[in-house]
């Protein structure tokens, strides 16, 4: 986890010269000492969690709580993993909605960001801010009149339908951020591909998108996150059990059987929920980093 | 190629997009206002009443306490997460590891699922099985465990907590992006003239971040205003009708109610104030030095 930098990219002397010679020395270590504090303050729910996961279910449901687990078990996540129509579904589901929501993102951004960025387009600038709607209108808003076009059309309880609304939300973002990345490509390495002989196509997939092989990795990272974690749009387009996302299964294991909740199962399911994105940001930090600043400052 | 056809050939590329966005953004919105204008059923039926459902909300007591609410719930977590962001980032800018290392801490919850955090506080909150009651108790602040969600004002503030966790990263990258971005030389040059370090804070530093402040406070607004998962999960809109948001009025009426009418009507009004809020954010993200 050492590798856990972040924002190191902006500016590579800064952070250097100007304080830390000035730091006096018990001031180094009451801020180390908070730092500390600060990490442990923002581990402790995930921590904890992962504690009451691994306790026996009895126990996970003590009242008062215990602090450390008397007894390792997996009984919760074999309680988790046996849910309704399982797991397993559950984590298809996720996954497949998340899939199609990173190919849409692709399909649909790649394309045109290279478009408005490397093309003399009239009004490119208006079409571009049009791409950019799904940010300005509240997807929240949109879920009506959607829930109605897609009931008509065959998509509401569809892994499909529900990568679409996905798409509506992450789509701004990829066409802004890949934009910014195909701009950034120098004029003559165009110049090279047409002189070869490249048609705009074959020089979109030759020579641009190994060069914007960084955006599109956030893209994908930002689309899995976003839709791995999407909540209204599932509760609302996913009404049958076996087309459920892991956030309503959570939901519907939160709200149990007979009013009675089993915390140790939902703890689990937590865990389960969790992993993938920690794991993601620890190992693609760089990418994450990167997306996230010029997504959001430039 | 001419710079026409050129153009002609760039449109071709982005129209996939645009038809995305037109069938799936504009269309709909054109739809939705449409639908606020009858007493449309999730059931089906309704027929056309003009602005009726404008005139209901208008008259809807719980439709004003949710969006009192949502203010009052934006109005206490934007403080604390742009103050508290910029404490952190103050705190952790500079690229010492320990520094990076507690940077990338604060910053982790930010890839968690707001449901799923909002799952894991409601169990850290319970009054009969949470740890956070019992440490309460243990260390004597609080004489019997609280039962957070039955009761507004704490169940205001359980959720403002969880969601600080969950997101007050944010805040802390964006700022250590433009604490890092300001010239070396300008801190320097005061440090020689004796500045404390509160007076570099405030003379040098919050000057130079104000466009970074202004916009991460603008999409912490904007994040706020639209919340729902965070009170749908830890509250339930309970006690009574008392931590209900917009959004979450908006989706009692049309999707527990079929009200879908008067859902949209909400909607329409949750978008126009969402719009004004969001379309500034665009205007001041857009990258300069290409228009």
């Amino acid at each position: 986890m050492t590798s856990m930098s972040v924002g190191t990219a902006t500016h590579p002397a800064a952070g250097k010269a100007p304080t830390i010679a000035g730091e006096k020395k018990h001031t180094r270590y009451i801020v180390a000492a908070v730092c500390i504090f600060l990490i442990a303050l923002m581990l402790f729910p995930v921590f904890m969690s992962l504690l009451a996961s691994i306790k026996t279910p009895a126990e996970a449901m003590a009242a008062p709580p215990t602090y450390l687990p008397h007894a390792l078990s997996l009984d919760n996540y074999f309680k988790v993993y046996d849910y309704q129509v399982g797991l397993p579904v559950y984590l298809f589901n996720s996954l497949a909605v998340a899939f199609l929501t990173i190919v849409f993102c692709l399909v649909l951004a790649v394309p045109a960001a290279y478009g408005l960025a490397r093309f003399p387009v009239p009004g490119k600038e208006i079409l571009f801010v049009v791409l950019l709607l799904g940010l300005m209108i509240p997807y929240q808003a949109l879920v009506t009149p959607l829930y109605l076009m897609f009931s008509k059309i065959g998509l509401s309880n569809s892994l499909v339908g529900l990568a679409l609304i996905h798409t509506i939300v992450q789509l701004p973002f990829s066409v802004f951020l890949l934009r910014n990345s195909f701009e950034a490509i120098p004029k003559a390495l165009e110049e090279a591909a047409v002189t070869d002989g490249c048609n705009s196509w074959q020089t979109l997939w030759r020579v641009f998108l190994p060069l914007v092989k960084a955006g599109i990795v956030t893209v994908v990272l930002f689309a899995f996150i976003a839709s791995w974690n999407e909540f209204l749009g599932a509760l609302i387009f996913m009404s049958r059990e076996s087309n459920f996302t892991i956030p309503i299964m959570l939901v519907n294991v939160r709200t149990g059987q007979h009013g009675a909740i089993d915390w140790g199962a939902l703890q689990a399911g937590v865990v389960i929920a969790v992993l993938p994105c920690i794991a993601i940001y620890v190992l693609l930090q760089k990418y994450y980093m990167s997306g996230f600043l010029s997504g959001a400052v430039k | 190629m001419k710079p026409n056809r050129a153009g002609l050939v760039g449109l071709l590329y982005a129209m996939p997009a645009l038809l995305f966005v037109a069938a799936l953004v504009i269309y709909p919105l054109g739809q939705l206002f449409y639908t606020s204008l009858t007493s449309t059923s999730l059931l089906g039926g309704g027929k056309f009443i003009g602005l009726g459902n404008y005139e209901k909300a208008f008259n809807d007591s719980t439709f004003w306490s949710a969006l009192g609410f949502t203010l009052k719930y934006t109005l206490f977590i934007t403080p604390v997460l742009m103050g508290g962001g910029f404490l952190l980032a103050l705190l952790t800018w500079q690229n010492t590891r320990l520094k990076q290392f507690t940077r990338g801490v604060i910053f982790m919850p930010w890839v968690i699922g707001l449901a799923t955090s909002s799952l894991l506080w409601y169990w850290l909150f319970d009054h009969r099985v949470g740890p956070i009651n019992k440490i309460l108790v243990d260390l004597n602040l609080i004489e019997a465990p609280l039962a957070w969600f039955t009761d507004a004002e704490l169940g205001l503030w359980a959720v403002i907590i969880s969601v600080t966790w969950k997101v007050i990263g944010f805040g802390t990258i964006l700022f250590v992006a433009a604490i890092q971005s300001i010239d070396g030389e300008i801190t320097e040059a005061s440090m020689i003239d004796g500045a404390s370090y509160w007076q570099r804070v405030r003379r040098i530093i919050l000057p130079l971040s104000t466009r970074s402040i202004l916009l991460t406070t603008l999409i912490s607004v904007v994040g706020s205003m639209v919340a729902f998962d965070q009170f749908y999960i830890m509250t339930q809109g309970g006690p009574k009708t008392d931590t209900f948001t917009s959004v979450y009025w908006m989706y009692q009426n049309s999707f527990i109610y079929f009200k879908l009418g008067y859902g949209s009507a909400l909607a329409i009004i949750l978008t126009v104030i969402i719009f004004i809020g969001a379309a500034t954010q665009v205007a001041l993200t857009r990258p300069r030095g290409t228009e």
